[in-house]
């Protein structure tokens, strides 16, 4: 009964601040420049083919980045958004206020999802436009559902962690740094399987390829699963590599998201923004 | 309490009672924000024990939490919401807590008129003025009529006019309300006006407790008189204020004019006894 107040309590948080997002024009165009970008940089690739094949590699790039929208948005976005709110000490109210450290997870859960989602849904339809070679059917929209959901779950968890453990928002570069070089080995921009085995390797420990896997699986021609590994979409591993990375994430958020959270006072966010404020910038 | 292998606290012990405003003063390392923070639960301690509203504060849990108000030196959180927005949902929290004795949260409409800020209810908060934002602050630490409110430093940055709106705002609280406050202060006429009680912290120590006049008698052989006589004005501190005086009207009669006995005020005292300490 409590536990339903506090999710209630949350989703009000979340609700005003997705608001927030949508009305205030710098939050807006952030949240909606890059799916519009990287729709325009596909739309000038679309002249170019994928190996073998007369496909174009615009239309085969766009579930990916669909995919890679998550691994972005639930993981650097919710860094950045918790590690903002804990200078600026907003983390520190949700715990002056009774149940409002819940309350404030499941707000930013609810943000993140959200603006996630949004990014998907205004890529797809843009896409589903412009790029012939992608299309939606029952049973892809299906997959599209329920790997968007595992997304989710698995991408959140993280962004918590990594945003607990790194100490101010200066420290978002070195995650955006690995991020950068993951995406390179994730199949994202070009199929993995041209690369060296022992990087396509690496880049299947990390959600972001089995995300853009299983958007290319919903979004695209059958045929087209010729130049995954295996020659196939590979379904069920999809499932079983984001639920473990689901499964890991929910496991140690709540942990080290206390433990930060335990840390925090009045004393901590004073001297952190003293610190920021002698910063040359 | 301690950092490292520094002891920061030592030797502090002292209660507070129902509706008591109290004060912390002590120089800057002295330990006021240390202590404020371990009765709000922000911050463990290596020692001692601790009982804040019959809990204790590390063990706190939200009921617990409910019942407190915090009000910090620098806060710069939730700078897109609007100022009645923020108060609107950081009250619903409280609803649950409420009980006969105490309705909870404060009216929203209420408490921005409160704090004055019913100007700004729509404004962003981030473009209120630092003293606005200060009385924002006070308001969302009120916003579930605690019990008990921390107020760290709660008027730096204050012009005079805010000060005093501030000054009769804690007052109302703790007349009406009957809440507890413990505030930290770096103004001492701040703290001889709203405090019915001071405690000196200096080191890690409580050097002094009391009522600002109890104090102010410890350090009585200050008292100063003040008088002039044929255009000649004279100062003289003394021990005897009053035989002092009752002497100058013997010797010079009617001719003592603008006659003034200052008692030494809490600066003064707490002056004294920061010199004594740190001697």
């Amino acid at each position: 009964m409590n536990g339903l107040r506090t999710a209630r309590l949350g989703l009000a948080r979340g609700g005003i601040e997705l608001r927030q997002v949508l009305t205030y024009w710098p939050d807006l165009f952030q949240n909606t420049f890059l799916p519009l970008a990287q729709i325009l940089v596909l739309f000038l690739m679309r002249g170019h083919h994928v190996p073998g094949t007369s496909f174009s590699l615009g239309s085969l790039t766009l579930p990916s980045v669909i995919g890679m929208g998550f691994a972005f948005g639930g993981v650097l976005g919710v860094v950045g958004l918790l590690s903002v709110d804990r200078e600026d000490g907003t983390l520190l109210r949700a715990k002056a206020t009774p149940d409002g450290m819940t309350a404030y997870v499941i707000g930013k859960i609810t943000l993140s999802s959200v603006t996630v989602l949004m990014g998907l849904v205004i890529t797809l339809v843009l896409g589903l436009v412009a790029f012939p070679g992608v299309r939606l059917t029952a049973p892809g929209l299906a997959t599209l559902a329920w790997v968007a959901v595992l997304g989710l779950l698995a991408t959140i968890p993280i962004g918590i962690t990594l945003g607990s453990l790194i100490p101010n928002p200066r420290f978002i570069a070195v995650v955006l740094l690995p991020f950068g070089a993951l995406t390179a080995i994730s199949g994202i921009f070009y199929p993995i399987t041209h690369l060296a085995g022992w990087l396509q390797g690496i880049g299947q420990l990390f959600p972001m390829y089995w995300l853009g896997l299983g958007m290319r699986a919903a979004l695209l021609p059958p045929g087209l699963a010729s130049v995954e590994i295996d020659g196939s979409w590979r379904l069920p591993l999809v499932f079983l590599a984001l639920a473990l990375w689901s499964v890991a994430g929910l496991a140690a958020a709540p942990a080290v998201l206390r433990r930060m959270a335990r840390r925090e006072s009045g004393s901590r966010v004073a001297a952190r923004r003293e610190r920021a404020m002698l910063r040359p910038t | 309490m301690r950092y490292g292998s520094t002891d920061v606290l030592h030797g502090i012990d002292f209660e507070i009672g129902t509706g008591e405003v109290v004060a912390l003063l002590g120089p800057n390392g002295a330990g006021k924000t240390t202590t404020i923070e371990i009765l709000e639960g922000f911050r463990a301690r290596s020692a001692g024990q601790v009982s804040v509203l019959g809990s204790d504060p590390a063990r706190g849990d939200e009921r617990w939490r409910a019942r407190l108000g915090v009000v910090l030196q620098s806060w710069r959180d939730h700078a897109k919401w609007r100022v009645r927005e923020l108060l609107q949902h950081l009250g619903s929290y409280y609803a649950r807590y409420a009980t006969d004795e105490v309705p909870r949260p404060w009216d929203t409409a209420e408490l921005i008129d409160l704090v004055g800020l019913t100007a700004q209810a729509g404004t962003r908060i981030g473009k209120l003025s630092g003293g606005q934002r200060r009385r924002l602050d006070v308001a969302i630490g009120i916003v579930g009529r605690p019990e008990l409110l921390f107020l760290d430093e709660p008027t730096a940055g204050f012009d005079p006019r805010a000060r005093r709106e501030f000054h009769e705002l804690v007052h109302r609280l703790a007349d009406r309300e009957q809440a507890t406050v413990l505030l930290t202060t770096h103004d001492l006429a701040e703290a001889e006006k709203l405090a019915d009680r001071v405690l000196i912290l200096a080191g890690g120590r409580i050097i002094a407790d009391g009522s600002p006049d109890e104090l102010a008698l410890r350090m009585s052989a200050r008292a100063e008189v003040r008088w002039t006589v044929d255009g000649q004005r004279y100062v003289h501190p003394t021990g005897e204020a009053t035989a002092f005086t009752r002497k100058l009207f013997a010797q010079y009669g009617e001719s003592v004019v603008d006659l003034e006995v200052r008692r030494a005020n809490l600066e003064d005292t707490y002056m004294a006894l920061v010199q004594e300490y740190e001697r």
